[in-house]
């Protein structure tokens, strides 16, 4: 048994369809939901995990590209944008998981670990410069 | 002992021995005062941080028909527009007309000033709407276009109050959420805010305003430029400790540029929730050693730099002057301190790795030959202190 996260885009004509449905009957599949956005005049996301066998996750995933998903495996629902953040540091206090973090001491670099992130969204309002942005918070 | 006219010659030759002011530390200590103070030519400080007094002058170009412009918005954000004709001020903190600032608190302040400023020099282009009465010479009555950087004749940045030489570490000891120009303050003391680039900062390097003066050339967002001024609330005669290094706040400078000569990487829009806009920059200054007296002032490390704690909430806001505690740099950067047996997370709001990155710079900049020194015509108020407003209700 194999547990994938997955951050699924949907365009507005894949919204609406009985998805979690199909998983769970047609290829036997868990699904854990963390977070979503379904609107039906609208495009949508859905952040979830799927634990079955390989095989059947593979079929899953070819269900949603036929069906126009967008797969976005690497989780990157908050994105940090390296050129903008000037490693100010004002995140680091705000940020939960030390997803953002300063790593070496000395050079007072900032870094962001996207395997780490919860996508708790503190640091879209906590970063000065706007470095940090994501599909799940249209207003930036 | 050396002059300005002698570094100059070595920087102009390609010779000049420079290093940063993290640099300098370890070497002083290898080659001792005296041997390294003959070595060494130049000192590169720098600072990356949010300086709200800041700003700049623009000349537009007369448009034809003349146009006497008496008030304009670039990109909906009103400039001063009090000046001759087709010249104005866009200030960095300014808010774009109709913003609800803190109607719902706190509020985001997306866009200001400070991003105009951005956006210019990053080469964008900005709308201006400019309005008028009309005169007989100059008929416009109302102007909508779109300009750039190269379009304007002059862009000067004229920054009043750049460059703090210390400054507070921020926190709130109220039982609620505080929102200022130091971020999200949480409750109870839940963390500390500080904004320094403490041992690399320029006027932490020359304590007591030797070398940099009214007239020193600096590197302002990767132009040349010069400190016209002291900065405004610049307030020398402060708590200093044993080595001259203020403890508090202490002095500023005004320093002017072309805007036109800037790196969009040092000159950054900011929104502080529930505060406003701002604009952070990043500056160099050169510290000439022309004696060991200045060199043994650029060796100041974190530890020996001190700043105070002061409380957002109540302090800070009613002006007290209560400091509740005080913690040197080397703790600050280290991301925790104590405070009353408590351990308490500390972040900043300045970079010290952009003032690294700033001063390196300038450093190669030195060392190429392609930025000299300027000897300072006046020398900063050494004592003077900043006085508050009087508030006289009747007459
Ligand atoms: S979204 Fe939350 S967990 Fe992820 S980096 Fe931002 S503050 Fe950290
Ligand atoms: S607050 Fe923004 S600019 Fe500062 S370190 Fe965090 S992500 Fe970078």
């Amino acid at each position: 048994m194999t547990t994938r996260k997955y951050l699924l885009q949907f365009p507005e004509k894949a919204v609406g369809k009985p998805l979690i449905y199909h998983l769970a009957k047609d290829y036997d599949l868990m699904v854990n939901i963390f977070r979503a956005k379904i609107d039906p005049d609208d495009t949508g996301y859905m952040v979830l995990d799927i634990s079955g066998t390989d095989e059947n996750i593979k079929r899953a995933a070819l269900f949603f590209k036929e069906n126009g998903i967008i797969i976005n495996e690497k989780m990157n629902g908050l994105t940090w944008d390296k050129e903008r953040c000037v490693s100010c540091g004002n995140c680091i206090t705000h940020c939960p998981s030390n997803a953002l973090a300063i790593t070496d001491r000395s050079t007072m670099e900032v870094s962001f670990n996207d395997e780490k992130c919860i996508e708790c969204m503190n640091c879209i309002s906590h970063c000065p410069f706007n470095a940090c942005s994501s599909i799940f918070n249209n207003t930036k | 002992m050396k002059t300005y006219e002698e570094i100059n010659q070595k920087i102009k030759s390609g010779d000049a021995v420079v290093m940063n002011a993290e640099e300098i530390i370890n070497y002083v200590e290898q080659k001792g005062l005296t041997k390294a103070a003959e070595e060494v030519d130049v000192v590169t400080t720098a600072t990356f941080g949010p300086m709200c007094s800041s700003g700049c002058f623009i000349n537009f170009g007369q448009s034809s028909p003349k146009i006497r412009i008496t008030e304009a918005w670039l990109d909906d954000v009103p400039i001063y527009s009090g000046l001759a004709a087709v010249d104005a001020y866009l200030g960095a903190t300014q808010l774009r007309q109709n913003d609800p600032a803190n109607m719902y608190y706190p509020g985001d302040f997306r866009f200001g000033g400070a991003h105009v400023i951005e956006k210019l020099i990053r080469g964008e282009q900005v709308q201006l709407f400019a309005l008028s009465y009309g005169t007989d010479e100059y008929p416009t009555k109302e102007i909508r276009t779109y300009v750039t950087l190269d379009d304007l004749n002059q862009s000067q940045m004229v920054n009043p109050r750049n460059c703090y030489q210390n400054y507070n570490i921020a926190t709130n000891t109220s039982d609620r959420s505080i929102y200022t120009y130091f971020g999200h303050l949480k409750p109870k003391m839940q963390n500390l805010v500080y904004c320094s680039a403490g041992q690399l900062s320029p006027l932490l390097n020359d304590p007591l305003y030797t070398t940099i003066g009214i007239g020193t050339k600096v590197w302002l967002a990767g132009a040349q430029g010069h400190v016209y001024a002291e900065g405004t609330q610049h307030s020398s005669d402060c708590n200093r400790s044993e080595n001259g290094v203020p403890r508090e706040g202490a002095g500023t400078l005004s320093l002017t540029a072309d805007m036109k000569e800037m790196d969009p990487e040092f000159v950054r829009g900011v929104s502080f929730k529930g505060y406003g806009v701002s604009l952070a920059l990043g500056i160099g200054i050169p510290i000439p050693i022309l004696n060991e007296d200045i060199l043994k002032q650029t060796t100041v490390r974190d530890k020996d730099i001190y700043a105070q704690l002061i409380d957002y909430a109540t302090d800070y806001p009613n002006a007290t002057g209560k400091s509740l505690a005080e913690f040197n740099y080397e703790e600050l950067k280290s991301g925790e301190v104590s405070y009353r047996g408590k351990k308490i997370e500390v972040s900043s709001i300045s970079s010290y790795s952009k003032a690294v990155k700033i001063a390196n710079r300038l450093k190669d900049e030195i060392q190429n030959g392609s930025f000299t020194l300027a000897e300072p015509y006046k020398k900063l108020p050494p004592k003077s202190s900043t006085k508050s407003m009087k508030i006289i209700n009747e007459k």
